[in-house]
């Protein structure tokens, strides 16, 4: 099962939610899915409609750049991260 | 009872709080996890605080609070315009209307809640107005693309809506929102127009509390009078230092008691000769009085937002603003002099006043 690191900042949105967590899914989108089941919304948080990653949202599986239809084969790291902006 | 200003920045939400008294005030925030906040209003009946907010790294969500703003939850459930449609960037204004709530986004469009903000529906998008394939073009979208600026239920009959589309003027329903039309008759554009009936670049709405048929509103080109809710305008710039501004507030008890704050028109907007002033008219906009007890200048340089200033209502009226530079001032003696209440907050979108029972 692929494991997901979440940015610091979704987790004050949803109660319980880790930083890092064990979530089923061949892609990108069906592991992220499979977390909004368990967290209502964190989807929308991530993604717009289309769907497709939110702009500022960069997401790699394994080391590498991805986007939603990424597979993620077992044991796979997905690293979803805020891009460095703001000010 | 508990008079309280809900501070929206562009770093979360602040709270100021103070008795009936208004003289001392503390500061808590930043709130809603520090996301930019466009707009915050309470509702007293329902016990509610709503903040709307958009994060560039996770979109748009409407926050709320049951307990004075110490424990918030988020929502986005519904802000959406479908899977085909496009991006909404941000709910620019809230309006608690009964036990409904409306937000106004960008595209633009209306949504409304029915559960207290868990989750939304599209309300309106005006589909039945000629203006609405202009703004769907996305070089005829304002800067800041706020879409809806405001919704607003006329005080005496809710069927009555009207809906303020940034850059493109004030729409109104008789039927709950089943069918619009523009309400701009008498307000001046220095642009050219495709149709005189909207087109025009109206800043901020509001009802006189004293009077439902009195309505005031700050445009990109004026200052203007309704006695007919809003059917016809009257200009009453006259007397003022410029005809742009963005804030407006109506005396919650003397219909003819009206605040603008003007700036400079240019791509600074911020004070005429760096003096911040409020200035009031008790007299319908027949005359206006310039208020700067209190105040700083010359050399403050600073805007207030459309959002920025609202009043609390009670029989001697609190009347607050907050600026772009982040402070925080208030009147209780109906704006001959001014007190600050904070000074470092983050650039200030909008200032909500809301008075609780005890």
């Amino acid at each position: 099962m692929p494991v997901v690191h979440l940015p610091k900042t979704l987790l004050p949105l949803f109660a319980g939610l880790e930083r890092e967590c064990e979530a089923g899914g061949a892609t990108v989108a069906e592991a992220l899915a499979d977390l909004d089941a368990r967290h209502s919304g964190l989807l929308d948080r991530l993604c717009e409609p289309g769907p497709r990653l939110r702009r500022h949202i960069h997401v790699f599986v394994d080391q590498e750049a991805a986007e939603l239809d990424t597979p993620t084969p077992d044991g796979a790291r997905i690293d979803v991260i805020t891009a460095i902006s703001g000010g | 009872m508990h008079v309280m200003l809900l501070v929206g920045t562009r770093k979360g939400l602040f709270v100021l709080d103070s008795d009936g008294d208004r003289r001392d005030w503390k500061i808590r925030g930043p709130l809603c996890e520090s996301w930019p906040v466009f707009h915050a209003i309470a509702d007293v009946e329902a016990g509610t605080i709503w903040a709307a907010s958009a994060s560039d790294w996770h979109g748009t969500v409407v926050w709320r609070s049951q307990d004075l703003g110490e424990t918030w939850e988020q929502s986005g459930d519904g802000l959406t315009y479908g899977e085909d449609g496009p991006p909404l960037t941000k709910v620019s204004s809230l309006t608690a209307a009964g036990d409904r709530l409306f937000a106004g986004a960008d595209y633009p469009g209306v949504f409304e809640s029915r559960d207290g903000g868990a989750s939304w529906q599209l309300f309106s998008l005006l589909d039945d107005q000629p203006a609405r394939e202009k703004w769907l073009e996305p070089d005829a979208s304002p800067p800041g693309r706020l879409g809806v600026i405001a919704t607003m239920p006329h005080p005496e009959d809710p069927e009555h809506l009207y809906v303020n589309v940034q850059g493109f003027g004030l729409f109104h329903s008789t039927d709950g929102g089943s069918s619009w039309g523009p309400r701009n008759d008498g307000m001046r554009a220095d642009w050219p127009l495709e149709d005189p009936t909207w087109g025009y670049c109206v800043h901020k709405v509001v009802f006189s509390p004293a009077d439902a048929d009195r309505m005031y509103t700050q445009t990109h080109v004026g200052v203007y009078r309704s006695r007919d809710a809003g059917a016809h305008w009257d200009e009453i710039t006259d007397g003022l230092p410029s005809d742009f501004g963005f804030p407006a507030v109506a005396h919650p008890h003397d219909r003819d008691g009206f605040y603008v704050i003007p700036v400079d028109p240019g791509h600074g907007r911020t004070m005429h000769d760096g003096q911040l002033a409020v200035w009031r008219t008790r007299d319908a906009g027949e005359s206006w009085e310039k208020l700067t007890n209190g105040l700083p200048g010359p050399n403050a340089h600073l805007g207030v937002l459309r959002e920025g200033a609202s009043t609390d209502g009670l029989d001697d009226p609190g009347i607050y603003f907050g600026t772009s530079t982040g402070q925080v001032f208030a009147s209780i003696d109906g704006g001959d002099s001014w007190e600050q209440l904070a000074g470092y907050l983050p650039g200030i979108t909008s200032v909500e006043a809301v008075v609780w029972p005890d």
